[in-house]
C-alpha cells in the first residue's frame, strides 16, 4: 500500500491505495468518480482518457502511484461550473454526438485536448485531421459521423 | 408544437452522459458487496475429472468458490434456447443442456467452470488463477464443415452429426420446376462472415440477496429486463417473479449481445444468497469476446433464375448456420423466421425456397446482433441481383426496378406480407443523391490518380416491429412480443411515460416524450419517460429489433387515446360542453369556439381532488395500455456505396455513402439519421474490417481490440442520409423502425462496389487489403495467362 495525492477536479484528494491500483480504478473505485469508463483491457477503446496536468492520457495505462502530485481533471471537472456546460460538451449535445453515453466521457477528453494541443502548435483542425486524432477513441453507436462534426463545432466554439 | 413529431428536438437525457452522471451497472456500489471472478475453460471442447479449490480458499479475501455441481444441486435450471424450430421431419430441434457453470463437459473457450467471490476484485480474480480444474482435452470443431463432417467430435449427445436442426421454408417442387426453366441462373457460394457485437459498456451484474425478505435485486446490462426476470425465474429457478426485482439502468449500447440472459448474472444471484454477499462482476473486454453472443457465422450456396425478360422466376438457398456450444435464447429463430422469410427481398419472385441446417460447433453461442438474419437475407439476395445483373449485361439498378414489388399489400412465398413501401421511389432518391449519372466521369478521374473506382447498390427489406403474438407463436416463439405503457398524469398535470422498451443508446427519453408532446401541446420537460425496471414498469418485452417505436410507442399511443378521452371527459363535465367540442391545446383544455377553457395542470388536479368529477367516474387519471402488432413492419431502401481501391496495396475508401429509407413515420429525424449511421457503420465493418475467428481448436484468434478491427473514425465516411417514406398502415403512427437497416442494407452495396471496382466478384467479407489485393492479381494474373 502507498499513499497517493493529487489534485482532482480542483480538490486535494489522498488514499492509500495497493501498489498496482491502475489510476483508472482510483478514479472510479476510491474517488466514486464513475464518469470515467472502462471499455477495454488492453489500452484501445479511449473511454478512461482523463486529462493528467494538461494531457489527455488513458487512465487505465498509468498507475496511480505514477500520478502522484499531479493535476488530474476528468469528465466531472471539465465545465466551469455545475450549471453550464462545457463549450465541447455544449458541441457534443447540439449535434447528437453521443447515443449510449459510454464512449462520450472520453471523446470529450480527447477533444479538448486535441484542440488545445492545435491551437498551441498553431495547426488547423480539419476533418481528417479529427479522424485521425480519433484513432485511440472507440464509439460503437454513432459510425463517428455526428462526433467529428461535434468536434469541429466545439473546436470553433472553444477558440470562439 | 415544436417539440412535435417529426422535429430535431435534442435529447433530454444527453446531459447525465455528457458530464460523466450516467449510472450504468459497473457504477453501482451495495454496502457488503463482494466481487465475482469466473474460472473459464481454456479449452474448446473437454471433460472435467476434477476441480480443486483448496489453494484459492486459502487466499486471503475468497469468501467462496462455487462450482455447478453446488449449481445444479441448488436445482438451478439449465439454460433455454426460447424459439423451438421443427425440422422437415416433424422432429423438434435438439437442445443441448447448458448449465451456467459447466458439471462434466466444457464446449467452448471461455465456458464458466467455477466463481469465485471474493472481498476485492483483485483478489477475485487472483483466486479465479489458483482454481485447478482438471480436463481430459477432446478433439474440437469451430466451423460447420467441420462440424458436419463424418467422424466429427460430438458436442451433445441429443444431437448426432452435431445438428441442430433441419429446416425448410417456401415452394420447393415450384422452384425447382422455375429454376430448370429459366432462361438464365446464377449460383453463387456466400459466406456471411462472424461478428462479435461489442457494445462499449463490457456486460455487467450487481446481484443483492436479501435473506430477511427473501429477496433478490438485480442490477444489469439488460436491453430487456422484464424477459431477463421471467426467464431467470421461470426457467433457472433462481427466485419467483415477485421475489426478484431486475434493474437495467443506463446501458452502453447493446445491439443484440444484451438480449439474453447468461451464465454470469444467473450465477451471481445464486451466489448471493449463497454467501450472504452483494456480488459484482464486471466483465473485461477480453472476457466480452469469450463469452458474449456473437452474430451472424452463415455458409449458403444461392441459385436464381430469369427469364427472357430479365423476371426473376425463381430463387433457391441452403444455408448452413453455426450456433456455437450451445442454443442461446434467441438463436434458433435468427438464421430461420428472421433470415429465410426475407430472402424474397423487394422483388417479386413467384418461387422461393430455402432449406437451413443448423450445427454445434466448439465457440461461444451465436445468437442476434444488429439485424439478426436479415442482413444475411439481404447480403445474399442483393450480392445475387448484383451479381446477375453483370452477367446479364443490364444497369444493376434496372434489373431491380424491373422486379421491384409495386403493389401492397404483397405476399411473398416465404410468410411475410409486405403492406407498404416505394421502393423504386428509394431508387430514384439514391441515384440522385449519390449523383450515379456522375458516376463514369468520376472513375475515369479516379483512374487517372491510378485508382480503381466502383459503385455498388443494395435494396435492402427487413421485417422489424416483431410481432404479431399469436403469428409468432404459431411459428415457436415461447413469449409474446406485444408491449406495454402506462401514462400518468400527475395532479399538477407533469407526466410520466412507463414502457417496457428499454432504451439503451436510442433516445426513447426525447423521442417518446415528444410523441405525448405532440399528443397534448405540452412542453418535452413536462415528460419524463421511466423504463428498465421490473419495480416500476409492470412488464414489457424490451428493445431489439427496432420494436420500440413500431409497438412500443403504439402502446404509448393507445394508452395517450384513453388519458385524452378522459381528459375530455372530465372538461367537459366542469365547462357544461359536449366531449365533441373539447380541444387540447396551448396547455389548455378548451371548448371549441368559445372562450371557455381550463388550464392542462387544472384538468389533473380535478381528477386527483375528486370534487366535481361526471357521475360514476373513477378518480385519478393513469391509464396502461398493451398493444400487440397486426403485422411485421417493413422498413426498406437503397443504399449506394461509392470506393476507390488503391491497387498497389488492396486498400479500399469509401469515398461516397449515400442511403434512401423508408421508415414510414419520423418522430425525430436527427436521432434517427443517428441510428442510420451507426448502422451503416456497423455494416461496414462488417463488410471491410470485422472477423471473429477462431483456429481449428477453437482457440479464438480475435480476442481483443488488437486483433478484432473495430471501425475508427478515419475508417468511415460522412453518411449522405436521405428519407423517402411510405407510411406503415400496420400500427397507429404509420411507423416502421429504423434501429437496424443501416446495418442490414449497407454490407452487400460495400461488397458490389469493389468487387465493380476490381473486376473481380470473387471476393469475401471482410474484405480487407490483403484479400482485396488477391482478389485484383487474381485478375491481372488471368489476363496475363490469356
Amino acid at each position: 500500500m502507498t499513499k497517493v495525492s493529487m489534485t482532482v477536479n480542483g480538490k486535494a484528494r489522498s488514499a492509500e491505495v495497493p501498489d498496482n491500483t491502475l489510476l483508472v480504478d482510483y478514479i472510479r473505485e476510491n474517488l466514486r468518480l464513475t464518469g470515467t469508463h472502462v471499455g477495454c483491457d488492453t489500452s484501445q477503446c479511449g473511454a478512461c482518457v482523463v486529462h493528467v496536468d494538461g494531457q489527455a492520457v488513458k487512465a487505465c495505462t498509468m498507475l496511480a502511484v505514477s500520478a502522484q502530485g499531479s493535476d488530474i481533471t476528468t469528465i466531472e471537472g471539465v465545465a466551469a461550473s455545475k450549471n453550464e456546460l462545457h463549450p465541447m460538451q455544449l458541441a457534443f449535445k447540439e449535434n447528437h454526438g453521443l447515443q449510449c453515453g459510454f464512449c462520450t466521457p472520453g471523446m470529450i477528453m480527447t477533444a479538448t485536448d486535441m484542440v488545445e494541443r492545435y491551437k498551441a502548435a498553431g495547426k488547423e483542425l480539419d476533418e481528417q485531421s479529427i479522424r485521425e486524432e480519433l484513432e485511440g477513441n472507440i464509439c460503437r453507436c454513432t459510425g463517428y459521423h455526428n462526433i467529428v462534426k461535434s468536434i469541429a463545432d466545439g473546436a470553433s466554439k472553444m477558440n470562439a | 408544437m415544436s417539440e412535435g413529431i417529426g422535429t430535431r428536438v435534442l435529447r433530454k437525457e444527453d446531459k447525465r452522459f455528457l458530464t460523466g452522471k450516467g449510472r450504468y451497472t459497473d457504477d453501482i456500489v451495495e454496502p457488503n458487496q463482494a466481487y465475482a471472478a469466473f474460472v473459464r475453460s481454456p479449452h474448446a471442447h473437454a471433460e472435467i475429472n476434477g476441480i480443486d479449490k483448496s489453494a484459492a480458499l486459502a487466499m486471503e479475501g475468497v469468501v467462496d468458490v462455487l462450482d455447478g455441481h453446488q449449481l445444479t444441486g441448488d436445482e438451478i435450471g439449465n439454460i433455454i434456447c426460447g424459439w423451438g424450430i421443427t425440422s422437415k421431419d416433424g422432429t423438434p430441434m435438439n437442445m443441448g443442456a447448458w448449465s451456467a457453470l459447466a458439471t462434466a463437459k466444457v464446449r467452448y473457450v471461455g465456458d464458466a467452470v467455477c466463481v469465485v467471490i471474493a472481498d476485492t476484485k483483485a483478489q477475485a480474480q487472483a483466486a479465479a488463477e489458483a482454481v485447478d480444474v482438471d480436463y481430459n482435452v477432446l478433439p474440437a470443431v469451430s466451423n460447420v464443415l467441420a462440424s458436419m463432417a463424418d467422424g466429427a467430435p460430438q458436442i451433445h449427445e441429443n444431437a448426432p452429426g452435431n445438428q441442430i436442426f433441419d429446416w425448410e421454408i417456401g415452394l420447393k417442387d415450384e422452384t425447382d420446376a422455375a429454376l430448370a426453366g429459366a432462361a438464365h441462373t446464377t449460383t453463387m457460394d456466400i459466406t456471411n462472415n462472424r461478428l462479435s457485437p461489442n457494445p462499449m459498456e463490457p456486460r455487467s451484474a450487481v446481484a443483492t440477496y436479501n435473506e430477511a425478505e427473501d429477496h433478490y435485486t438485480l442490477y444489469t446490462t439488460s436491453q430487456n429486463p422484464h424477459v431477463a426476470r421471467l426467464v431467470l425465474s421461470a426457467f433457472y429457478n433462481v427466485a419467483p417473479e415477485h421475489k426478484l426485482r431486475v434493474i437495467a439502468p443506463d446501458v452502453g449500447g447493446g445491439f443484440g449481445a444484451k438480449i439474453y440472459i447468461y451464465p454470469e448474472e444467473i450465477t451471481c444471484l445464486w451466489a448471493s444468497m449463497k454467501t450472504e454477499r452483494s456480488i459484482k462482476w464486471t466483465s473485461t473486454r477480453s472476457e466480452a469476446f469469450l463469452t458474449d453472443a456473437h452474430g451472424r457465422d452463415h455458409v449458403s450456396t444461392a441459385t436464381m433464375g430469369f427469364d427472357a425478360n430479365n423476371k426473376i422466376v425463381g430463387f433457391k438457398v441452403n444455408t448452413k448456420a453455426n450456433l456455437g456450444g450451445y442454443m442461446s435464447l434467441f438463436s434458433s429463430s435468427v438464421p430461420t423466421y428472421l433470415y429465410a422469410t426475407l430472402l424474397s427481398g423487394q422483388y417479386n419472385i413467384p418461387a422461393v425456397y430455402a432449406d437451413v441446417q443448423t450445427y454445434y460447433t466448439n465457440t461461444v453461442p451465436v445468437d442476434a446482433y444488429r439485424g439478426a438474419g436479415r442482413p444475411e437475407a439481404s447480403y445474399l439476395v442483393e450480392r445475387m441481383m448484383e451479381t446477375a445483373a453483370r452477367e446479364l449485361g443490364v444497369d444493376p439498378g434496372e434489373l431491380r426496378r424491373a422486379n421491384f414489388v409495386q403493389e401492397f399489400p404483397h405476399q411473398t412465398p416465404v410468410i411475410m406480407a409486405y403492406d407498404s413501401g416505394d421502393f423504386a421511389g428509394n431508387l430514384d432518391q439514391a441515384k440522385a443523391a449519390a449523383d450515379v449519372a456522375g458516376f463514369e466521369g468520376r472513375k475515369a478521374e479516379a483512374a487517372r490518380r491510378g485508382k480503381l473506382r466502383g459503385l455498388g447498390y443494395s435494396n435492402y427489406i427487413e421485417a422489424c416491429g416483431i410481432a404479431p403474438s399469436a403469428a409468432v407463436g404459431s411459428l415457436g416463439a415461447g413469449v409474446g412480443l406485444w408491449e406495454s405503457a402506462e401514462v400518468r398524469v400527475n395532479p399538477v398535470g407533469t407526466i410520466e411515460i412507463l414502457t417496457g422498451s428499454h432504451s439503451h443508446g436510442q433516445g426513447h427519453e426525447t423521442t417518446f416524450a415528444q410523441l405525448v408532446s405532440d399528443r397534448f401541446d405540452l412542453p418535452t420537460d413536462n415528460i419524463q419517460i421511466v423504463h428498465g425496471d421490473t419495480d416500476k414498469v409492470q412488464f414489457g418485452m424490451g428493445t431489439y429489433g427496432s420494436r420500440s417505436g413500431a409497438v412500443g410507442m403504439s402502446a404509448i399511443s393507445k394508452a395517450l387515446d384513453k388519458v385524452e378521452a378522459k381528459v375530455k371527459k372530465i372538461a367537459a363535465h366542469v365547462l357544461e360542453a359536449s366531449e365533441d367540442d373539447i380541444v387540447i391545446e396551448g396547455g389548455e383544455v378548451k371548448v371549441k369556439g368559445t372562450d371557455k377553457a381550463m388550464g392542462w395542470h387544472e384538468v389533473g388536479l380535478s381528477a386527483y381532488t375528486a370534487h366535481n368529477l361526471p357521475e360514476g367516474m373513477e378518480p385519478g387519471l393513469k391509464e396502461g395500455a398493451f398493444y400487440d402488432p397486426t403485422n411485421f413492419t417493413f422498413p426498406a431502401g437503397c443504399y449506394i456505396c461509392e470506393v476507390e481501391v488503391d491497387p498497389k496495396t488492396g486498400v479500399t475508401e469509401i469515398v461516397q455513402f449515400t442511403a434512401s429509407d423508408d421508415f414510414g413515420t419520423i418522430i425525430n429525424p436527427m436521432i434517427v439519421e443517428g441510428q442510420v449511421h451507426g448502422g451503416i457503420a456497423q455494416g461496414i465493418g462488417q463488410a471491410l474490417l470485422e472477423h471473429a475467428v477462431y483456429d481449428d481448436d477453437g482457440q479464438l484468434l480475435s480476442g481483443s481490440y488488437m486483433d478484432y478491427t473495430m471501425p475508427r473514425a478515419d475508417d468511415l465516411p460522412f453518411y449522405n442520409v436521405n428519407h423517402h417514406s411510405t407510411e406503415c398502415p400496420g400500427n397507429p403512427l404509420g411507423m416502421k423502425g429504423c434501429g437496424e437497416a443501416g446495418a442490414i442494407g449497407s454490407p452487400p452495396a460495400v461488397i458490389n462496389a469493389i468487387t465493380s471496382a476490381i473486376g473481380n466478384n470473387n471476393l469475401s467479407m471482410p474484405a480487407t487489403p490483403a484479400k482485396v489485393w488477391a482478389a485484383i492479381n487474381e485478375v491481372s494474373a488471368a489476363q496475363a495467362a490469356e
